[in-house]
């Protein structure tokens, strides 16, 4: 992942905001804030300590080519995708969006925050999800209780515990799948098939090396 | 019935705001005929409802009394208030326009004395003061209202109440039988000069504007502010009648932004810098007003007027779009958002907050009975393949009083050249 920062590095130079623009979903719209700062003021995390820079000022230090800053930075992984900044951005910038462009795109630089839980989240979510085709919920709740040790990751689970059995009764979790198989779709071979075509189009589109 | 002398080289002026009335102005003091229709009992517009003008602070009475001094003296000008343009057919040099007209219920032996006024009990809205307040259903619409003539509100029309409003008229000129008229009208150039309204701040969801009390508009403070307003003049708030010491205003209220007004209205932050003057004056030092901006457009000359209210200490500025509003219990408005100068979030309460809201066209291109190109907000574009119809004020561009005057001058010159033409040719 790192050779694929000092490839960015040395392909846009000091020009940070075109690289946002050819590189990250949606990065192109970062031109377009006017800086109101309404959608930091609409924001409900309330500026949570991990919120280290506002969407408005995460787009102002992009055009100040503040690259180390911007991919550096834990902000993209707070929001929650409430989508507040996304109706009421009077440029109409898809904010929420934007957001999630610039957290993958750090990711892919290898310069995501470790140990991030959001960002935790979404790696395992993935991987857990493009396996079968379909999420194994079982083994998805496991690795993300037990993230932090065996002790916390017990207490969660029995803190969880009547979701559980409600979702058990239900007939939306089989507790077997811990074993691992469990519930697939018919064409998995296909999905991963179609992933990597993906994957080969957008390194093509955005002109980087496979 | 209503007649109207009309020919294909008269100029009708669609609007008797300060744009219409200069249009119509200029036009007849070059020797045309013009018909002048105006929507309200009367003339002036949206211009007579403001308390002071920026940059000189002035009363519109001033301009607009000299405005009206050279109508009456000109007789070229026939004035149709309560009249709305419906339908416009024909061609440049031979329109043929129909006008609705709504019935006053009084007709010219009015002497303006008021004794319907007292006769009268029923109460309805004053549409003059944004609706701050009630008249009765016999009213001048305001002091400075032309023609001076009182209007009856059709809600008490047909009723014992109706009765004893004519009986108090010792003129006779309470006709309580006037129905609506369509006259039709020729006219070889028309001057579209249909004005403004302020955007609709209940469209703005987070504002809460017409749920809280105390949030209202910029063109509702003026009235507060004006000595013939709703509160005489005092800068009372309207839930509770406090007097508001400590404002917000909030710039961009529905302009520059996509999901509302397009455009920048232009003349809000003067507005607005203009109302932190009447808190001054209203309560000296112990008058404090913040304006929230995104960035303030003093256009050109009111450079020095921003100055002005900056060096004062008692107007704070903050660079922010405010996200939301909420509510105290005491009342007071609460404003939550970021600043962006440090990114430092705020929650601050006001006694009042000032939404200042932008200009919309009172009449969208689309709604216009004729072939007329618009931009996207709906204002009337100058349009070289057009006719004989021409926009005038702020039914062209979101614009102060003194930009809409010039508008309305170049309106009245090529409506003049189009009718000259006409003249030429059956000469």
């Amino acid at each position: 992942m790192s050779d694929m920062n000092q490839q960015m590095t040395a392909r846009y130079k000091n020009n940070f905001l075109k690289e946002i623009e050819q590189q990250a979903e949606m990065g192109e719209w970062v031109k377009m804030c006017m800086q109101c700062g309404v959608c930091s003021g609409s924001c409900p995390t309330n500026f949570h300590p991990g919120w280290q820079h506002p969407p408005q000022e995460i787009f102002m230090l992009i055009r100040a080519g503040k690259r180390d800053e911007v991919l550096d930075s834990p902000s993209m992984w707070m929001c929650t995708s409430c989508y507040n900044c996304y109706v009421r951005c009077p440029r109409k910038l898809p904010i929420t969006h934007i957001m999630h462009g610039i957290a993958e795109y750090a990711y892919r630089m290898g310069r995501a925050p470790k140990g991030q839980p959001t960002l935790h989240l979404s790696k395992t979510f993935w991987n857990n999800c493009t396996k079968t085709g379909r999420t194994n919920e079982v083994q998805l709740t496991q690795t993300l209780y037990f993230k932090d040790g065996i002790v916390s990751g017990i207490k969660k689970a029995l803190a969880m515990q009547d979701v559980a059995i409600g979702l058990v009764k239900a007939g939306r979790l089989n507790i077997m799948e811990a074993l691992g198989g469990g519930h697939k779709c018919k064409g998995a071979k296909g999905i991963h098939a179609m992933l990597a075509k993906a994957r080969e189009l957008e390194n093509q589109r955005k002109g980087r090396a496979a | 019935m209503t007649s109207v002398v009309a020919t294909n080289q008269t100029i009708l002026v669609v609007g008797g705001g300060i744009a219409g009335m200069t249009a119509a102005l200029e036009a007849a003091e070059t020797g045309k005929e013009v018909v002048l229709v105006e929507k309200n009992p009367y003339l002036g517009g949206r211009t007579v409802q403001l308390y002071r003008y920026f940059p000189k602070m002035c009363h519109p009475a001033c301009g607009l009394e000299i405005n009206l001094r050279r109508l009456k003296a000109n007789p070229r000008i026939q004035v149709l208030t309560m009249a709305e343009v419906t339908g416009i057919a024909g061609d440049k040099g031979n329109y043929s326009v129909t006008v609705k007209l709504a019935p006053r219920f009084v007709n010219e032996s009015c002497t303006a004395c008021g004794e319907c006024n007292k006769a009268a009990s029923t109460e309805i809205l004053d549409a003059f003061n944004y609706n701050l307040g009630k008249v009765k259903a016999a009213y001048l619409p305001s002091d400075m209202a032309y023609p001076q003539r009182y209007v009856i509100d059709p809600s008490v029309v047909g009723s014992a109440e109706g009765q004893a409003i004519k009986a108090a008229c010792k003129y006779g000129a309470v006709d309580l039988d006037m129905k609506e008229e369509v006259v039709t009208l020729n006219a070889g150039a028309i001057v579209w000069a249909t004005g403004w309204q302020p955007y609709d701040a209940e469209k703005i969801t987070p504002y809460r504007y017409g749920e809280f009390k105390n949030v209202i508009t910029n063109v509702e403070f003026e009235r507060l502010a004006d000595p013939h307003g709703p509160t005489g003049g005092k800068l009372l708030r309207p839930s509770d009648g406090k007097e508001a010491k400590n404002v917000a205003f909030i710039q961009c209220a529905g302009s520059r932004d996509e999901n509302h007004l397009r455009h920048c209205s232009r003349f809000c932050c003067m507005a607005s810098l203009k109302q932190t003057r009447y808190v001054q004056e209203a309560f000296g030092d112990a008058g404090k007003s913040t304006v929230y901006y995104i960035d303030i457009r003093a256009i050109d000359r009111f450079e020095d007027f921003y100055q002005e209210v900056k060096a004062n200490p008692n107007v704070a500025f903050v660079k922010s779009k405010v996200a939301r509003i909420s509510e105290d219990k005491n009342g007071d408005p609460r404003l939550w958002g970021v600043n962006t100068e440090g990114y430092i979030r705020y929650s601050e309460p006001y006694d009042l907050v000032v939404l200042a809201v932008g200009m919309e066209p009172s009449v969208k291109n689309v709604a216009i009975p004729a072939e007329v190109l618009g931009d996207s907000s709906g204002f009337v574009m100058a349009d070289p393949a057009n006719a004989g119809i021409f926009g005038a004020g702020c039914a062209t561009n979101a614009l102060d009083v003194n930009r809409a005057v010039q508008s309305a001058t170049a309106a009245a010159l090529r409506a003049v050249q189009v009718v000259n033409q006409v003249a030429r040719a059956e000469a």
